[in-house]
């Protein structure tokens, strides 16, 4: 990193695959946020009971909630342990345009963290009994909204970098930002369920992550040079 | 006329002095004025009988929360750019009150609900999103309490609050956008307002009523926080020695 500026798309780049190989030397930490996502949906059924049609009727908003809340436990991972080793501070003064690596840890995490959730929809849409309508909503408006995910919680991980009641203090953070993904997400999959289009929900988290796209990086980046000021 | 000559905490806590029994004044006339207005004066309404009069409080702090969230919001974004202090200290008297406005907001909104709707709440998108704007005004002050660093804290509670700012045009362009059982406004910019006279008067006075409030606890808390922050300065050596401490 020392050697010269590096340009935005390969800071991003090298952000990215550092974090992805991170991940994949490090399976335990991705495995237990799905297996906290699936214990809690799997809690639902237990506390509401098992008729079939209820079910179906609570099964967007927990599909969602749960994502909101297994991707709220990842991620303190996305700048934690590189602010305590000193790479963070490494990043900023390497010349390297900080929004950029920021952008390649987001889409990193979206990736390790966002991604396996959609792919583990299936299994939710057992339990609860969704369609395959349904479930193809459920798995398209995942991969369109983790990535917003990931990018508000990188903001709000900035924020709060060796903050104390850092865990807390994110959630109460971030989570009111994320109830537009959690409203576009949850209702896709409603529409489906009744047979509703539901490509104006989808359209709606597509905007919504490219605005995200191009804004959290940067304030992330902002956050990280206040908190490492 | 120099403004930036207030940037200074030093020139501005005398100035917030001698405003703060001023508005806190014109609060106290206002206050008992406008509820006597709302409550004695303006007429019964045609559909919703006594109960529209607790409308009077929840409409003036609903606009008084949000406006609070943007003044805060711009103190923040002020503070940033230009890197004054006393940005950061505004923003901060500010939150406090905002919150409160928008607790008051919604609580005098769901008793106003109980008779007209049949229920306390409703997950409507415009009073979810005054719900949000609690938790941002929470998460604000939360953060800015949490971190010891003075500085770090104020440009951490800044970037919050302008990332925040985003919810509150969603706030007043959600009823267009869900378009669910909350009334549309009844006051536009353009086109005679829907309303008897006294009624409007009855809102203009609280309005103005908590607006006066507004600025008259932010400007004691900030002289509170400038105290706080500036204690081992010269000039408040200097009000200390001539006893105005």
């Amino acid at each position: 990193m020392s050697g010269g500026a590096l340009s935005a798309w390969s800071a991003l780049s090298w952000a990215c695959r550092r974090d992805l190989l991170l991940a994949a030397r490090g399976k335990a930490d991705v495995a237990l946020v799905l297996v906290f996502f699936v214990l809690v949906t799997s809690l639902f059924p237990l506390g509401v009971g098992p008729e079939a049609a209820l079910l179906r009727a609570i099964a967007p908003g927990i599909v969602w909630v749960c994502a909101l809340l297994a991707s709220l436990l990842s991620f303190p991972r996305l700048f934690a342990a590189d602010f305590a080793d000193g790479t963070l501070e490494q990043m900023i003064v390497s010349g390297a345009p900080l929004p950029a690596l920021v952008a390649g840890k987001m889409a990193a995490h979206a990736l390790t963290a966002g991604l396996p959730l959609a792919l583990l929809t299936p299994l939710i849409a057992v339990q609860f009994g969704l369609d395959t309508d349904a479930l193809l909503a459920a798995v398209a408006s995942l991969v369109l909204g983790t990535p917003i995910l990931s990018g508000l919680g990188g903001i709000g991980a900035a924020l709060t970098l060796g903050v104390r009641g850092g865990a807390a203090l994110l959630a109460l953070l971030v989570l009111p930002l994320m109830i537009p993904v959690l409203i576009f997400g949850a209702g896709a999959i409603e529409a489906a369920q009744t047979g509703m289009a539901y490509d104006a929900h989808l359209s709606l988290l597509g905007a919504g992550l490219i605005m995200a796209g191009i804004a959290c990086p940067f304030a992330a980046a902002a956050a990280l040079r206040i908190a490492l000021d | 006329m120099n403004w930036f000559k207030y940037s200074s905490p030093a020139s501005f806590y005398p100035l917030a002095g001698k405003l703060r029994p001023w508005f806190l004044g014109a609060a106290t006339i206002l206050l008992p004025l406008s509820l006597y207005q709302g409550f004695f004066v303006a007429p019964t309404d045609a559909q919703q009988g006594e109960s529209y009069r607790i409308l009077f409080i929840h409409v003036a702090t609903s606009m008084l929360s949000m406006f609070l969230y943007l003044i805060m919001a711009a103190w923040c974004a002020f503070g940033l750019v230009f890197n004054t202090r006393l940005s950061a200290m505004m923003a901060q008297a500010i939150a406090p009150t905002g919150a409160w406005f928008t607790l008051i907001s919604l609580i005098s909104g769901s008793l106003w609900g109980k008779p007209t709707w049949g229920t306390y709440w409703v997950w409507d998108a415009r009073i979810t999103s005054e719900l949000i704007l609690l938790f941002l005004y929470l998460g604000f002050i939360a953060l800015t309490q949490a971190i010891d660093d003075v500085r770090r804290a104020d440009r951490a509670g800044a970037l919050l609050a302008l990332v925040g700012v985003i919810n509150v045009p969603i706030i007043y362009f959600s009823v267009r956008w869900w378009n669910t059982l909350h009334q549309g406004a009844s006051i536009t910019v353009t086109g005679a307002p829907k309303m008897a006279q006294a009624m409007l008067l009855a809102l203009l006075f609280m309005t103005l009523a908590c607006w006066a409030y507004a600025f008259a606890t932010a400007m004691q808390r900030v002289r509170c926080i400038i105290l706080e922050r500036e204690g081992d300065s010269g000039w408040v050596a200097d009000l200390k020695r001539q006893g105005a401490l």
